[in-house]
């Protein structure tokens, strides 16, 4: 017995060294020490506007709820250039975050990828710098609230520098009403400044209707959060700037701004009056949009990725609105974002995915299909005629409100794009904790700060 | 000859060969005998190697270093080490991972006790149906469960109902979104999982002390409680063991249930390191901060599991 002990200790002792030693060595090495591929922000590739007559198939890898909608859109372009066919690899959006990266920076990579990290990318030299294409085919006249959103420095940040993806659908933020909820509680819809809305919310909660459905397991309360950020943030002249800043993760950007604080306040004191559901923190995204589309709630705060889905539930007894301002005359700001997509820098068949992403933000046939399958605004010239939403349809309010946004260049991307964690590990956790009355709202803007900094290395 | 049978057996009662030159006779230990050994353990070894014992060293590797997955490593020492102690966040991951415990592993063995002790005394078709019960939930996996257990603890959902139904409404509560509730809400499910594989393992335990042994408890006039601390419990030691082992392993590197349920919310209420790693390594792209954690993780697990394992086979 004594023996054995012994024996078996002395084996496990040297497993363990042996473990131990291997761990060790592979420290000495660096993980994925080699160089960028490409040097970052390095110049454009040179680039071919004609699209080629020989035979191509573009692959691209997305997420499989846009799959329908880009088939749509794949069918429509084969149509038009017989030559030129597709192929798809969809992952869940949980999934695809995981693996895109791998996949973008991987031996053969498809054409084009659904993708939102891409400052970081472009500092890692694994997407093309569409710079030459912008030029060639004159995106950088395009509208710059969104189109910033997709440019880099390539030091991590984002909002200017070189063009590394372009949007398929550019989403706007609102507030989406009950019609018949706002009727019987005698409500003129929209209000026309913050005052006024939170007057709204006083009359639903004193008839005993919750105010605003809200599932803040997923955290949503964010966007209540940022569209009175986006207004406050107008009380000083670079307030919202400052806030852009924020989102595009620039050098000299922080969290810990006047229009975080009162907005935190704001929130924190929508919670104490019971404007959110008392299990918010418990309600997950769809759970919140099957609850308001099931009559509960007098507003949502969503975006009109949204609309197809409540048009299906209950067509006709809803509408949208876009978030007053402090006063009547207040700019229109609402968070727009571009349904980010980027080409691989290995992508094979550059010149022809450039062509179709193009072709994508102008031609009419593709613009209505953007808006009818995605709900979101094709993006593209300023000057093109918008696509026409279906009669009845939320799509008329929800585009409605993009060319106002648009109109006043008021899009601004959303602070939870600040960086690729910072919404799931920072931001939710403690608008949870701030909703609940368990932080106060100066502790609220430290957290974020300190976790902007942590994730950025600062 | 016989010892070292016995000791590399672990727990397991080998009855000894009868005698020690004869055994030896038949099977000799030459050194060829050796080569041929390894020879027979090698592909397993090999798989072994490259599927757990190179990523485990690639995520001690990784955890010296501040790295995205994509770009340039940076060396940063034992900084990731530091945080996962000094930060907050970090620390209340793995309070929680002890936490979940209680439930994972003393309430689930304790119940799995009391089933498969009151399982033995049912005619044998209705014990099977009990315990067949009991062991559903380890079939069902845990992500559906996780979906279904949310719904329960809903505000309207059925564990609220039934506290309303039998007038205690007043403790009816968002399970899931109360800060203090929302940990052992979780815990439970775990509980819930665990019963049935423990029932089953004590239930094939019993099966094997020596029915005399109860006989002549009755005899000498012990009731239920006291058989119970004297027969049945010293003779589940082995049995015990294993069940405190495998349920105390599933509650410290929890990920699936939290996840589905909570995202290891409110707040951070029921963060635990699984998922934890999860979010550093995929969400935030620290991937040596998550690799820093996990190796804690496991360090943990062993400095747990392995003091349980020295205590039985010391004892046995």
């Amino acid at each position: 017995m004594r023996l054995t002990t012994t024996r078996g200790a002395r084996r496990r002792a040297v497993g363990l060294a042996l473990v131990g030693v291997a761990g060790v060595l592979l420290a000495g090495c660096t993980p994925g020490g080699s160089a960028p591929a490409e040097t970052p922000a390095a110049s454009a590739t040179p680039v071919n506007t004609a699209l080629t007559e020989e035979e191509v198939v573009l692959d691209v890898y997305l997420e499989t709820n846009f799959q329908d909608a880009f088939k749509a859109l794949a069918e429509e372009f084969t149509s038009q250039h017989p030559n030129v066919t597709f192929t798809f690899q969809a992952d869940t959006t949980a999934n695809l975050s995981q693996n895109a990266t791998k996949i973008i920076s991987g031996d053969a990579p498809p054409d084009l990828v659904r993708y939102t990290s891409v400052a970081q990318a472009a500092k890692d030299g694994i997407v093309a710098n569409l710079d030459g294409y912008a030029e060639a085919y004159g995106w950088d006249a395009w509208p710059t609230g969104t189109m910033d959103q997709l440019r880099t420095p390539g030091d991590g940040s984002r909002g200017a520098g070189s063009l590394y993806g372009l949007g398929i659908g550019y989403s706007v933020t609102g507030v989406y009403y009950n019609k018949a909820l706002a009727a019987e509680l005698g409500l003129t819809i929209p209000p026309t400044t913050i005052d006024e809305f939170e007057e709204q919310l006083a009359v639903a909660k004193a008839a005993g209707e919750l105010p605003i459905s809200s599932g803040n397991k997923d955290f949503m309360v964010n966007f209540p959060f940022q569209a009175l950020q986006n207004q406050y943030a107008l009380r000083t002249p670079t307030g919202l700037d400052d806030l852009k800043h924020f989102a595009y993760a620039r050098p000299d950007s922080t969290f810990e701004l006047d229009s975080s604080l009162a907005a935190a306040q704001k929130i924190q004191e929508w919670a104490q009056k019971g404007y959110f559901p008392d299990d918010a923190n418990a309600i997950d995204y769809m759970g919140d949009i099957g609850g308001f589309s099931g009559g509960e709630g007098l507003f949502m705060f969503n975006g009109d990725w949204a609309a197809a889905q409540i048009d299906g539930i209950a067509p006709g007894a809803f509408g949208f609105f876009l978030f007053p301002g402090e006063t009547a005359d207040s700019r229109a700001i609402a968070m727009s974002a571009p349904a980010t997509y980027v080409v691989p820098a290995q992508a094979a068949d550059k010149d022809a995915m450039a062509y179709f992403l193009n072709w994508v933000h102008t031609d009419e046939g593709a613009r209505q299909i953007v808006l009818d399958v995605t709900g979101s605004t094709p993006g593209g010239p300023a000057e093109l005629a918008q696509p026409t939403p279906k009669e009845g349809t939320l799509a008329v309010e929800t585009l409605a409100a993009a060319q106002v946004v648009s109109q006043s260049d008021g899009a601004i991307d959303f602070t939870a794009n600040s960086t690729p964690g910072i919404f799931t590990a920072v931001i939710g956790p403690n608008l949870q904790l701030l909703i609940s009355d368990r932080i106060t709202p100066e502790e609220y803007v430290t957290a974020v700060q300190t976790g902007y900094e942590t994730e950025l290395g600062r | 000859m016989t010892a070292v049978t016995r000791g590399s057996a672990g727990a397991v009662e080998l009855a000894p060969p009868a005698g020690g030159a004869g055994r030896d006779a038949r099977r000799p230990r030459g050194p060829r005998r050796r080569w041929l050994a390894w020879g027979y353990v090698a592909p397993a070894m090999a798989l072994y190697a490259v599927l757990v014992l190179g990523p485990f060293g690639l995520s001690v590797q990784y955890s010296f270093f501040d790295w995205n997955g994509i770009g340039t490593a940076v060396w940063v020492g034992l900084e990731n080490y530091v945080e996962v102690f000094a930060d907050p966040s970090r620390l209340n991951a793995l309070l929680n991972a002890f936490k979940l415990i209680f439930f994972y592993s003393v309430l689930s063995v304790a119940l799995g006790l009391l089933a498969a002790t009151l399982t033995r005394s049912l005619e044998s078709r209705w014990s099977r149906a009990a315990q067949t019960i009991l062991f559903l939930p380890q079939v069902v996996p845990l992500v559906g469960a996780g979906i279904a257990w949310s719904w329960l603890y809903a505000t309207d959902g059925a564990v609220n109902q039934a506290l309303r139904a039998v007038g205690l409404g007043a403790l009816a509560r968002p399970w899931l979104a109360d800060f203090t509730w929302a940990l052992p809400a979780i815990g439970l499910v775990g509980t819930w999982v665990l019963i049935g594989f423990c029932t089953m393992l004590f239930s094939a335990g019993m099966s094997k002390i020596d029915p005399a042994l109860y006989d002549a408890a009755s005899v000498d006039g012990a009731g239920a409680v006291r058989t119970f601390f004297a027969v049945t419990l010293p003779g589940l030691r082995n049995e015990v063991a294993v069940a405190v082992t495998v349920t105390l392993i599933s509650a410290l590197k929890s990920f699936d249930v939290v996840y589905v349920m909570t995202l290891g919310g409110p707040g951070r209420a029921t963060m635990v390191p699984g998922v934890d790693v999860y979010q550093l390594t995929f969400n935030q792209a620290r991937v040596g901060a998550g690799s820093a954690m996990g190796v804690v993780l496991m360090v943990l697990v062993l400095l747990v599991v392995i003091p349980i394992q020295r205590v039985v086979r010391g004892r046995s």
